[in-house]
């Protein structure tokens, strides 16, 4: 049977190219950076020539502004309460967000409130976009920080980063994106983007998991969220994790330098899904059809339950996700297919498909093929699809 | 979340998918908003079930629950049926995951309303025999009227 990876927004394969690159760093040079000798030398120079690599390639103006964690969500957790408790002592009390931030984000913003923050959380409307009109209107002398992840992890829409960020800029209040979808996936350049803190992490570009970055512009200063040794310039204390530094910065060179040719095949391949699956009655694609990643096709289909989908199509050799509420282990369907209106029986029926240089024409034909049956199937035994079609026959 | 062979064997190869056209009673529970529904259907015979099928809207666990309680009363009497617990359907499936129990305790439900309805075409209140059909077991404060 074939078998077709397509979640490669939860996750990728590690890139052997990486695998490569950090496998010194697992066996021969497993020095501390922090020691004096040879060996730990060794590993603090990999260490300062990964960050200095990753700077170039996101556009800081400098290393000194790269610091290492061990994920996206430590990155977020970092930026949104480190800043918030800097601040806190100016006056500063109120965060802008939006509704369909991954948890990472949310979750920390519902734990600042606890703390006495308000947050706004923007409306993404129907297409998945934040309005930056929207922004600047929620804006206020509280303000302490600016939030908006770039790229959505579930129905992959790109924000408008760089306009958001000059509003900000022109109103004094830091702005951080959680760019966990977006980095290696989509042009990124911090300086020109007016971004004053953003967060990455490796393995959503065929990097290892458990090693991620915060950028942080110089000036900008969130307290820290790790106490410990001095590692990092004293801001995230703990032993670096060597391997995984080396293997986030080639993965990411790797990504970079081949993003024009994979996001031209990319595009191609999920437009050409996007159609073939919008054939299915009652369907929908979520999200804005062209500002969205080009690995990200997310669909809902009414009538029938997302979780099932998901074990049908993994019999079928296809691994795909779904913001149903049954896969995310809550009762509640995901709160991004809410967020952008879908109501609870719909945003049941979703599936998210999404691809990456791994991924072939041939991978498309197959899900084109295997899909339309199941769907077929799954309706067939629903009540729900049989009241759907008897409402249809009476109106 | 792991499902145990049996629970994707009842998923995977459902029994009694469908609808039975002289049903003697039908009976539906659940609702969309939450995720889950599930339609039953009963043939009666004398005093014996004689066949049974189902249409289930929901996950994995809202299938197999549906497959599995079908099994259990299929040629059982209406006294049999009645005692069927969501824990009997759960005990014959090698049981569930804790965020799925609320699927077994639909599937019994669903049996219950069948029953109900077939008594209530015979013109019996089916409330003292069956007890109340609850519409919903979620505890995740929804809206759904239990």
């Amino acid at each position: 049977m074939r078998k077709v990876y397509a979640d490669n927004a939860a996750t990728t394969a590690l890139d052997k190219r990486v695998l490569d690159d950090m496998m010194p760093y697992l066996t021969e040079i497993y020095g501390n950076p922090s020691s004096l000798y040879q060996t730990g030398a060794i590993a603090k120079e990999a260490v300062e020539n990964a960050r200095e690599k990753i700077a170039k390639l996101i556009g800081a103006s400098s290393p000194l502004e790269i610091y290492f964690t061990s994920g996206g969500s430590e990155a977020d957790n970092w930026a949104i309460k480190g800043i918030c408790s800097a601040l806190k002592a100016k006056g500063k009390n109120h965060i802008i967000t939006s509704k369909f931030e991954h948890h990472a984000v949310l979750h920390t913003c519902q734990a600042l409130e606890k703390d006495g923050f308000e947050v706004t959380y923007l409306d993404v409307y129907e297409n998945g976009i934040v309005k930056v009109e929207d922004v600047k209107n929620a804006i206020k002398d509280t303000t302490a920080l600016v939030t908006i992840m770039y790229a959505n992890n579930e129905i992959g829409t790109i924000q408008p980063i760089e306009e958001i960020g000059r509003v900000c800029r022109e109103n004094k209040v830091i702005f951080h994106t959680d760019a966990v979808q977006a980095v290696g996936n989509v042009e990124i350049n911090v300086a020109e983007q007016n971004i004053d803190m953003l967060s990455l992490t490796g393995h959503k570009f065929h990097g290892p998991k458990g090693c991620g970055a915060l950028y942080v512009r110089r000036g900008v200063r969130p307290d820290r969220l790790i106490d410990g040794g001095g590692q990092e310039r004293t801001r995230r204390a703990g032993t670096e994790n060597v391997a995984g530094i080396v293997g986030l910065a080639s993965a990411l060179e790797l990504a970079i330098s081949t993003m024009d040719e994979r996001n031209a095949r990319l595009t191609k391949m999920r437009d050409r899904l996007i159609d073939g699956l919008l054939k299915i009655e009652r369907s929908r694609i979520n999200g804005d059809r062209v500002k969205r990643l080009p690995g990200n096709v997310n669909m809902c289909f009414e009538g029938i339950e997302g979780e099932s989908l998901l074990l049908k199509l993994d019999m079928a050799g296809i691994s795909a996700s779904s913001g149903s509420a049954c896969t995310s282990g809550d009762l509640d369907p995901s709160h991004v297919l809410l967020s952008i209106g879908l109501p609870h029986e719909i945003a049941h029926g979703s599936m998210r498909l999404s691809f990456s240089d791994d991924n072939t024409e041939e991978d498309i034909d197959y899900i084109l093929e295997q899909v339309p049956p199941i769907v077929d199937y799954l309706r067939m035994m629903s009540p729900l699809w049989e009241k759907i079609k008897n409402d249809e026959r009476n109106n | 979340m792991a499902y145990t062979e049996k629970v994707m064997d009842h998923f995977a190869n459902p029994r009694n998918v469908g609808e039975i056209k002289d049903a003697s009673g039908v009976g539906e529970v659940g609702n969309s908003k939450c995720g889950d529904i599930m339609k039953m259907y009963i043939k009666v015979e004398g005093n014996v079930i004689v066949d049974c099928k189902f249409k289930t809207f929901g996950c994995g666990a809202a299938i197999a629950t549906s497959s599995m309680a079908t099994e259990l009363i299929k040629g059982k009497t209406i006294d049999e049926a009645l005692k069927l617990t969501n824990k009997a359907v759960m005990e014959a499936l090698d049981g569930l995951p804790p965020v799925k129990v609320h699927c077994s305790v639909l599937a019994e439900q669903a049996i219950k309303a069948a029953l109900a309805d077939y008594y209530t075409r015979q013109g019996i209140d089916p409330t003292p025999i069956v007890g109340e059909i609850k519409e919903c077991d979620h505890d995740h404060g929804c809206s759904c009227e239990i």
